[in-house]
């Protein structure tokens, strides 16, 4: 967007100005008025980015002269925002978690929440990404005698769900600030560890940032480098290939060349089958859809506890919608959404993690994966 | 199940204005899928209980602005990667919501479950007549193979006249 400077010298000039700024509904910053546009008088007019030439140029054929005044309105906004770097708060200052941020800053969050949350929080080295970036989750544990349950969340597994790593980076945050003064989450805390992996999938998620953004696979190569990318969420070791994928790399539901043949796929693994006997609920945050969906894509056959993941689902949709009024669909992946298998969610209950779902998170397809950022708060608040 | 002819299916449903929460109207409809040939678009019947909403107005304004536009209008990534829209370009979401709409249709099978993803690029044509005409390459979302598929298509509108599509 540009701001631009006029002095209208002729009436005819004015009437034109007032004509452009109401047909195209342009944002008058002085004066505030389309009627208080005066010849000899200083006019500011900010004109969003996809109209600068139109407006420009309709200018020049009016031999309206004018000035750019701001460049880019982005810009100066981006600048005027303080980025302080506190570690006397519990959660950074300034980090905006109404916003969508880049990997970077997703980085340097978490280091950041360690630091100013040392007595909960610590960071982990999980494993490395096909394009070897690192990969860290982090662990919000309360110091204690008896060894605790753990929940475990990962987010980002495909990088086009950008609501997914904002919904990591809130739950996070609302953990930390509230655990002292809220007693469901102290009590939480008592007993169980949380280990959350904000972004899985690192280099899809830096793609969909920076090249397409609705690229969902990882980054890894295939025949040659002609083509890239695996379903992570295709790739672990249950039902691996048998149905609802692709053997093609050319396929958003590629497989990979074998179960756990990802890095990214083959860490996450590693780390839940060591903790195995201790994670109690295994959770994976995707979206768009409003799902809370339950073992098994692979078959319609139900899990051994069914009737007490069901319950359990059902009772987190309905205090999803006490919040928001959004209401979320229950059930197995195969029969209220599509088979698929090689999913992770299926992989931990298979190896013996009683409760495990994936969400699938705001909305039903009107924004779809480009869900807008003043969502990020109500859809977080309520999947809280 | 009709033997020889396809699936029928009968649905009683809620049509719920996108830009009024509250205003909603039931609507039956009666969708067939043809057999075996994956080419022709399922039959579709409905019947609406109740009106929808007059937009005359709305479809003024926009008609006008557009009309009176020195330059064609030229457009891309509606939204944005974060998911924004500006006020000049609701309508022209808007549009190709309503468009698009017709090209799923149109490309629909009972195993296939399409939704807009993005405008990644819209360029209004310059036409002698009353219409507007704006081509459009969107991306569509198919859900069961998570594809994103590039579209082009051709909208043809003006108020009173509802949209026309040519792919």
């Amino acid at each position: 967007d540009q701001v631009l400077h006029i002095v209208p010298e002729t009436f005819q000039q004015v009437q034109h100005l007032q004509h452009l700024c109401s047909t195209l509904l342009l944002d008058l910053w002085k004066p505030l008025l389309p009627e208080d546009i005066w010849a000899g008088e200083n006019l500011h007019i900010r004109v969003p980015a996809p109209l600068v030439q139109e407006v420009k140029d309709s200018l020049d054929q009016h031999m309206i002269s004018y000035k750019v005044l701001i460049p880019d309105v982005q810009e100066l906004v981006d600048q005027s925002m303080p980025r302080e770097r506190s570690s006397h708060r519990q959660v950074p200052e300034g980090y905006v978690y109404t916003e969508y941020h880049p990997m970077e800053e997703i980085y340097q969050w978490m280091t950041q929440i360690q630091k100013s949350n040392s007595e909960l929080v610590t960071q982990h080295y999980l494993g490395k990404t096909i394009e070897n970036r690192t990969m860290y989750y982090l662990q919000i544990s309360q110091p204690s005698d008896k060894t605790k349950k753990i929940i475990w969340m990962d987010c980002g597994i495909h990088a086009r769900e950008w609501i997914s790593p904002a919904f990591c980076q809130w739950f996070v945050k609302e953990i930390l600030q509230n655990y002292q003064s809220d007693p469901k989450i102290s009590r939480f805390l008592q007993n169980l560890d949380l280990y959350v992996l904000p972004v899985l999938n690192i280099d899809g998620y830096i793609y969909s940032w920076e090249k397409d953004r609705l690229w969902r696979k990882n980054r890894s190569p295939h025949m040659n480098g002609t083509c890239y990318g695996t379903d992570l969420n295709r790739n672990f070791n249950s039902s691996w290939g048998s149905i609802g994928v692709s053997y093609n790399c050319s396929s958003e539901i590629f497989c990979g060349s074998g179960p756990e043949s990802e890095p990214e796929t083959r860490a996450v693994a590693q780390l839940i089958e060591r903790k195995k006997s201790d994670i109690l609920c295994y959770l994976t945050i995707h979206s768009y859809g409003q799902y809370i969906l339950t073992p098994y894509g692979s078959t319609t056959k139900p899990p051994s506890n069914s009737e007490e993941l069901m319950h359990v689902a059902e009772k987190a949709a309905a205090a999803l919608m006490g919040k928001h009024g959004t209401s979320y669909e229950v059930g197995s992946t195969a029969l209220i959404l599509y088979s698929n298998s090689g999913s992770s969610r299926d992989w931990a209950h298979m190896i013996g993690i009683p409760f495990s779902y994936t969400f699938e998170l705001r909305d039903k397809g009107t924004h779809g994966f480009v869900l807008p950022s003043d969502q990020i708060q109500p859809t977080c608040e309520e999947t809280m | 199940d009709i033997d020889g002819v396809g699936h029928k299916y009968h649905l009683e449903l809620v049509l719920e204005d996108v830009l009024d929460r509250d205003a909603t109207v039931n609507c039956t409809a009666e969708v067939l899928y043809h057999l075996g040939n994956q080419n022709i678009a399922p039959d579709v019947q409905f019947t609406l209980e109740g009106e929808l909403k007059n937009t005359d107005d709305a479809d003024n304004i926009f008609y006008n602005r557009i009309k009176s536009l020195e330059k064609e209008l030229v457009a891309e990534n509606i939204p944005d990667s974060h998911g924004n829209v500006s006020p000049e370009m609701e309508p022209i979401r808007l549009l190709a919501w309503v468009a698009s709409g017709y090209v799923i249709w149109q490309n629909s099978t009972e195993n296939t479950k399409f939704q807009l993803a993005q405008i990644k690029r819209v360029k209004q044509v310059k036409r002698s007549d009353e219409y507007l005409e704006f081509d459009y390459m969107i991306l569509l979302h198919e859900m069961v193979s998570q594809e994103v598929i590039p579209w082009q298509m051709t909208v043809l509108w003006r108020p009173q006249h509802g949209v026309q599509v040519t792919q």
